[in-house]
């Protein structure tokens, strides 16, 4: 084995062999389940630099068993992946600490953390996947390494919570399954490739292909939350705060919507899929999505739903720019995947501040928490004034690309929606960001668990996280014109798709 | 219509005899025989329809042979078995499949 | 003289039975060992049997110098090889976990590693012969010794089920054996390699008949549904190591013989009529669903399971229509293999969940499950291969299903496939489930040996690993030996 497949591996093996370290550990070994995890996470991110530094050079990275006679899993690191992967990796690392500082004292934590790394090893499979059947192997495994985090507290609520979860995974998954057999069966390979692979088929199989995509799309969908398959995404906000975090910014929703990038560059091939009609239906979907992501936000009084309703709305920003045909919007969306998880993530951290610390779970008890909790309330606004697409911040950079976009794709109707959306964004963060800041604190909080210390108005290990997410919020949106930015790497992958696409 | 025809005969109409014995009967020791009475058929058939030619197939008997050991044993195993149901429960029949 | 793969055909063969036949001599406690080791040794053959086969390389032993059609002849292709290999890789773990879960002074253990030899001996000499009536034989032997296990316990219940088991198996096999009596009426002969260009050549009304009994007969004792009837009392009643021996291996072994008879001398009639291979997989598409609904409605554990393995039985059949493709065949093996495996760990694990908390209802397992985290990451993995899940065998075997159901326009079989999953998750899920629970007080559960833990581990281990290793098994399956 080559050291660039043997590269591959080690980023799986760097979050999967310390989960499995960790599942044996017993309860109280609390000092080396976290040595493990932040060296499993510092480790990866390490090796994914190399994996950056590689991919940027032109390196190719390449991975491949046979598990069936013409059936491989196969791994490979491209620009589109590590994309995903570096936002995941990074993401890990903040978001274990934050978990350590979360969970502390609470039952079952190396059931937790065992889990959540065989989560990050799903996703970084996810991510490095070269057919669509490896994909669908770890698409799954993300889902039963999931469903243990979001009932992790058992009570009622959260088994609700974890079976509604199954019901629209499983059966999304099942959507998928039908679809990738079947490309298989029609291609004999499920290969990703620049341009699609599946323009060569001819003219008899366009309905079968039609309906194939559909079963991707839907399978997919399921987890990129898009309406009227996001029914899970607010049920599961049963789960814990760190797992609320990587659910919504990274790890699942994410999934899906790099999947479907994956379906649309990598298997149809953009100008495929554009002449066969099928971009236009799922940018409607998206667009939909949107709206109605943002209107559900409006009416929920639990911060973690509204949340959760913005994500559904955001998350299918990507699937809009990725469906408007054209190198403008296709750059907005796959920078918007990285901008949203930033801040999604830092949304969520932020709520589990107010929750841990306050006991505060509601919209309505936010008055004055931003007197009692100015850093986390800090955080919170920056990155909720981001999802709006507030100057400065990386929301800005997406909209603004998303926008260009679909004007240059013709589509103008789409920059209505973008525009409906920040009014709607801005309906429902700025009374929360009003009532912290400028309300007036009730005598007693719900239930204050952790007391001010000075400046340090919770754990530090809670506080750091959202910290530096919402400093990356505004870097990424600063920064965006250098070289090192997320906009500069989806620039990469535009040119990379689209020039390969020209004949 | 030759002997070993009318054996085969005779066998073909014991072995759903017992077969609908061992299905329809309650108590175990006439399952139990009807489940001898089934064998017994198939044996006639086995070595009756060889019997074509005057000459007597040794191959079947031997096979027939075999079979008895095999139906012997099922048997006492069958037997042993009621014995047992019988210390445990007083009855010489199955109980009613227990749905839970 | 035998060269070293025949030792191996027939030392897979008289190994278990000697060993059986010293444990019923020597008691429970040198028997044991005595049994494992022979065990090992088994495994060691079985695999040294299949990679001479991989390497194109079919073993054949002639008993006593005689051949066929006056003796008996044994061989091992890659179908057998593959049934070996499977049969011993379960068998060895199980017998690991029966050592150590069995008390030493119980009655049971006294009856277990005798009848644990034989049921081996017949299940691996079913898997070699080739001759109709010696397949006779062997089906009985393993259904006796099937029946003596399932009736060790010595309880009411179990007793009963062992004499619902008797009635069913003693039923299928006369069905069998009256087929096999009229086969040789017809061709005057009973091994497969005269009888297979015989049948080809013409095949009286008489030989249909004969064909429609032998595979009856071997349906009801597969437990094929709707004659399932027998198989939750007798899987769900026994002792955790029988139950896991019975739906692992016991069942796969008619399966394998229905199997072969399909396509080998019985071909030219069940090829005779196009809509024949439909009767098997709607019976198994029934099972899939009719099992799968009973355990999700079953209150008790191990009639959770069995109810599964009815289910899961299901998709065997449900390849009939596919045999013709090469895909449609590694599904059906990859899927029993999966299954054996898969289906040897759940029994162990919840013999061990029933072990910690002395009853099986799953409501009440809340506390076990959280106090045996190995014991429920080992059901979770089974599930996981049942379910049809990536990475398994058991979603190999899927993928090559639906592949192979697609490329015929089946899709009747992909739906019912996809839905059998779904179905699983339901049931799966309502035991992992309870791993998560509040437990409201500290429930107490008894200690149980950790080798039973890491035996139900290991097996589980093994149904996910074979999914990253199905190359192997469908060259090994390429090696065919009975046409």
């Amino acid at each position: 084995m080559s050291a660039n497949a043997a590269l591959l591996l080690a980023v799986l093996a760097s979050s999967f062999l310390p989960g499995l370290v960790i599942f044996l550990l017993p309860e109280r070994q609390v000092a080396l389940r976290t040595a493990l995890n932040l060296a499993g996470a510092i480790s990866k991110l390490a090796l994914v630099s190399v994996l950056l530094d590689g991919v940027y050079r032109g390196e190719t990275y390449a991975f491949r068993h046979a598990v069936l006679p013409g059936l491989e899993l196969a791994l490979k690191a491209d620009a589109l992946g590590l994309l995903f992967i570096s936002l995941s990796a990074i993401l890990w690392l903040l978001t274990t600490l934050y978990a350590i500082g979360y969970l502390e004292g609470a039952p079952h934590r190396s059931r937790f953390f065992g889990f959540f790394s065989l989560c990050v090893t799903a996703t970084m499979g996810i991510a490095m996947a070269g057919n669509l059947f490896t994909f669908f192997v770890f698409y799954e495994l993300l889902t039963l390494s999931t469903f243990p985090l979001v009932v992790h507290r058992g009570t009622a609520q959260a088994m609700q919570g974890g079976t509604v979860y199954l019901r629209y995974t499983l059966l999304g998954g099942a959507l998928l399954l039908a679809g990738s057999v079947w490309l298989q069966h029609l291609l004999g390979h499920t290969e990703f490739a620049h341009a699609g692979i599946v323009a060569g088929l001819g003219a008899e199989q366009a309905g079968a292909l039609r309906l194939i995509f559909f079963l991707l799309i839907a399978g997919l969908g399921v987890k990129a939350a898009l309406v009227p398959l996001h029914g899970w995404l607010p049920q599961a906000m049963v789960a814990p705060a760190p797992v609320s975090a990587l659910l919504h910014a990274v790890a699942v929703v994410k999934a899906g919507a790099f999947g479907i990038a994956r379906v649309i560059y990598e298997v149809y091939g953009v100008e495929f899929a554009q002449s066969q009609g099928l971009l236009q239906p799922l940018a409607w979907l998206a667009a939909a999505t949107i709206v109605w992501g943002s209107v559900r936000a409006l009416f929920q009084d639990d911060l973690k739903k509204r949340l959760a309703f913005s994500t559904v709305s955001q998350v299918s920003y990507i699937a809009l720019g990725l469906a408007l045909f054209g190198p403008v919007a296709t750059v907005g969306g796959l920078v918007h995947l990285v901008h949203q998880g930033i801040m999604k993530i830092t949304l969520f951290f932020c709520a589990g501040n107010y929750a841990e610390t306050l006991g505060i779970h509601k919209v309505s008890q936010m008055r004055g928490a931003g007197r009692r909790m100015p850093l986390t309330t800090l955080a919170f606004s920056i990155a909720a004034l981001g999802m709006m697409g507030a100057p400065l911040t990386a929301g800005a950079v997406s909209k603004a690309w998303l926008m260009d976009g679909a004007r240059a794709a013709g589509s103008d109707w789409a920059v209505w929606v973008l525009w409906a959306s920040s009014l709607l964004n801005a309906a429902y963060f700025l009374p929360i960001l009003w009532q912290a800041w400028f309300g007036r604190a009730s005598s007693a909080w719900p239930d204050e668990h952790i007391a001010a210390r000075g400046w340090r108005e919770t754990a530090w290990l809670l506080l750091l996280p959202p910290l530096v997410t919402a400093a990356a919020t505004l870097a990424v949106g600063i920064g965006a014109a250098t070289s090192w930015s997320p906009l500069a790497w989806a620039q990469l992958i535009a040119a990379r798709e689209y020039l390969a696409a020209a004949p | 219509m030759s002997t070993g025809l009318l054996f085969a005969l005779v066998g073909a109409a014991l072995f759903p005899l017992g077969a609908a014995g061992l299905l329809l009967q309650r108590h175990l020791l006439r399952r139990i025989l009807a489940f001898n009475l089934m064998g017994s058929g198939a044996f006639l058939v086995l070595v009756g329809l060889a019997q074509r030619q005057d000459v007597p197939d040794p191959v079947p008997q031997a096979m027939v042979l075999t079979g008895i050991v095999v139906a012997v044993a099922a048997t006492a195993l069958a037997l042993a078995l009621t014995r047992r149901l019988h210390a445990l429960t007083g009855r010489l029949e199955l109980p009613e499949a227990a749905h839970d | 003289m035998i060269d070293a793969q025949q030792a191996a055909l027939v030392g897979l063969i008289l190994l278990p039975l000697a060993s059986g036949a010293a444990a019923f001599l020597l008691g429970p406690g040198r028997g044991a060992g005595l049994c494992i080791a022979s065990q090992a040794a088994a495994l060691f053959f079985a695999l040294q049997l299949a990679d001479s086969v991989l390497a194109g390389d079919i073993a054949r032993h002639r008993i006593g110098g005689w051949g066929a059609p006056l003796g008996i002849d044994l061989t091992a292709d890659g179908l057998a090889a593959a049934m070996l290999l499977l049969t011993q890789a379960v068998a060895l773990p199980l017998a690991l976990y029966a050592r150590a879960y069995f008390r030493p002074d119980s009655a049971e253990v006294r009856y277990f590693w005798p009848l644990f030899g034989l049921l081996l001996a017949g299940l691996n000499a079913l898997f070699v012969s080739t001759d109709l009536f010696n397949l006779y034989v062997t089906l009985e032997l393993v259904g006796l010794a099937a029946v003596g296990l399932v009736g060790i316990g010595g309880g009411a219940l179990q007793i009963a089920a062992a004499l619902r088991y008797l009635f069913a198996t003693l039923l299928g096999s006369g069905a069998y054996l009256l087929g096999v009596a009229l086969i040789y009426g017809a061709y005057g002969s009973v091994a497969v390699a005269s009888l297979t260009p015989l049948v080809a050549a013409e095949a009286p009304t008489l030989v249909g008949l004969a064909a429609g009994l032998m595979l009856l007969g071997l349906l009801l004792k597969t437990a094929l549904f709707p004659c399932h009837y027998w198989l939750p009392p007798a899987h769900g009643g026994a002792a955790a190591p029988v139950s896991a021996l019975l739906s692992a291996l016991v069942v796969k072994a008619s399966f394998y013989l229905i199997l072969r008879l399909w396509l080998g001398p019985l071909a030219p009639l069940t090829a005779s009529h196009p809509l024949l291979p439909w009767l098997p997989a709607l019976l198994g598409a029934g099972a899939i669903l009719w099992g799968s609904w009973q355990a999700i409605r079953a209150p008790r554990l191990k009639t959770m399971i069995a109810y599964s393995t009815v289910a899961q039985l299901g998709y065997l059949f449900l390849i009939f229509p596919l045999l013709g493709t090469p895909g449609g065949r590694a599904a059906g093996i990859l899927h029993a293999v999966a299954h054996g495996l898969a289906k040897a760990a759940m029994f162990t694990a919840a013999g061990v969940l029933i072990k910690a908390t002395g009853q099986d209802r799953i409501a009440a397992l809340a506390g076990a499950a959280q106090q045996l985290p190995l014991t429920l990451f080992a059901f979770g993995l089974a599930g996981v291969t049942l379910m049809g899940l990536p990475p398994s065998a058991g979603f190999l075997a899927k993928w090559q299903l639906l592949d192979a159901a697609l490329g015929q326009g089946y899709w009747g079989i992909v739906l019912i496939t996809l839905s059998g999953g779904l179905l699983a998750a339901v049931y799966v899920f309502r035991v992992l489930r309870q791993a998560f629970l509040l437990t409201s007080s500290k429930t107490t559960v008894a200690p149980v040996p950790r080798t039973l833990e890491w035996t139900a581990f290991g097996l589980a281990g093994a149904s996910l690993l074979l999914g990253l290793r199905g190359v192997e098994l469908v060259e090994l399956l390429a090696v065919w030996g009975w046409e």
